[in-house]
């Protein structure tokens, strides 16, 4: 019960665009249209479902303070949490490097209309940041923290699929020339993310 | 200062802002923006990591091997955003506390590796350094107006002092996230009215 009420929340009330702007840069620059979204939006999930329980793995047993005890009684008063963002962003880059291989190998098509934006996933704060909430928050286990990965991921991929859609129709508007193309887009990801406040105080 | 070393300090501030024109570093930027005070540090903690990541990338970049220097200059970032978030730790334990996870994320800000790519890998130390820093200004100053109006309309108060009257009923909503994006689209939409050359067709 606790996963599913944690899972809807960080879907909707904690999603990762919208209360966390995370991950903007690469929304904003592949939401031209739905197809590609759809592709980083999937990728991001993917990503996002393997580097949390690594990195949660990594820091209960390694970085948090008094972490490393099970390798002796010497080690208790060992604390590493200052090493975390070097050591999340390692893992997250080799992670993303071999999901960009096995794209690759297996699915040409969605690696040539990815294109570039693949290895950038590397430096999308949303995976990075999913890392980063999870140590903040002290999950209880390696499983929820699983779920908020993949909650957080189908956040974001619902965030850019839908952007993704408004663009696409919104390239018959007439909008003042200023206004065009950026302007408007960082317009109606806010105004999205007022949508979103209706799910703000939502407890299961 | 030569005429190219100064283009490279003024253009990244308004002309190719990186924020307001090239779209990079939104990520992390709009959450901080609540206060002008947290803006301020993160502002000041962006530029430090951009100018000296980007002066450090540089001095090594004819060692580094081309396949893999992405991890290298993410080390190299990661780097320097310990030892900022460690000195805020030490001195402003209250801000860094505020900014939470931010901090961390300024490892993938795009900013950040996008200047180390696209300027620091081809160019010498010292400009590379001067661009880093400029960028960060850039990046700093379009945080630094959008928390001046949602601190001035959303609390009535600048870096916690009271500036409009008691009478004043605060704006809520501009202490939103969302409103934080629409700010930011005000503002690309001032800076492309006055630049005619920035508007998309």
């Amino acid at each position: 019960m606790e996963y599913i009420s944690l899972f809807v929340k960080s879907i909707f009330v904690d999603n990762m665009i919208f209360s966390y702007f995370l991950g903007m840069c690469s929304y904003l620059a592949v939401s031209k249209n739905v197809k590609t979204a759809n592709g980083l939006g999937i990728a991001v999930i993917f990503v996002l479902l393997i580097t949390l329980p690594v990195n949660y793995l990594l820091n209960t047993y390694v970085l948090s303070p008094g972490a490393l005890v099970w390798l002796g009684e010497d080690f208790a008063n060992v604390d590493l949490s200052f090493l975390s963002f070097i050591i999340f962003i390692a893992v997250i880059a080799a992670i993303t490097q071999i999901v960009e291989m096995v794209v690759e190998k297996f699915l040409p098509s969605l690696y040539s209309s990815l294109g570039i934006y693949l290895p950038l996933i590397a430096v999308n704060c949303a995976i990075l940041g999913g890392s980063l909430f999870m140590q903040q928050r002290d999950f209880a286990s390696c499983g929820e923290s699983a779920v908020y990965a993949l909650g957080s991921g189908i956040g974001w991929y619902l965030a850019i699929v839908a952007l993704a859609a408004i663009r696409e129709k919104m390239s018959y508007c007439h909008i003042p020339d200023p206004l065009k193309g950026l302007g408007i887009t960082f317009i109606v990801v806010g105004l999205m993310g007022i949508a979103f406040m209706a799910f703000m105080g939502i407890s299961l | 200062m030569n005429k190219d070393l100064k283009n490279t300090l003024l253009n990244p501030i308004f002309k190719g802002n990186p924020i307001s024109v090239l779209v990079l570093g939104i990520c992390s930027a709009l959450a901080v923006t609540v206060q002008l005070k947290g803006a301020l540090v993160m502002a000041l903690s962006v530029i430090v990591v951009t100018g000296l990541s980007s002066l450090v990338v540089s001095l090594i970049r004819n060692t580094i091997p081309n396949r893999v220097r992405i991890i290298v200059q993410l080390v190299v970032v990661a780097m320097m955003v310990i030892l900022v978030d460690q000195i805020l730790k030490a001195y402003a334990y209250s801000t860094d506390k505020q900014l939470s996870v931010y901090i961390g994320l300024i490892i993938t800000n795009c900013i950040v590796m996008g200047r180390i790519e696209a300027f620091a890998l081809g160019n010498k130390p010292w400009p590379s350094f001067i661009d880093g820093v400029a960028n960060g200004v850039g990046y700093g100053l379009i945080l630094v107006i959008v928390a001046f109006f949602r601190e001035l309309f959303g609390s009535g108060t600048l870096l916690g002092f009271q500036i409009l009257p008691d009478s004043y009923v605060p704006n809520n909503l501009v202490i939103l996230p969302p409103m934080a994006l629409i700010f930011l689209g005000c503002i690309v939409w001032v800076q492309r009215a006055i630049q005619k050359d920035l508007q998309e067709k």
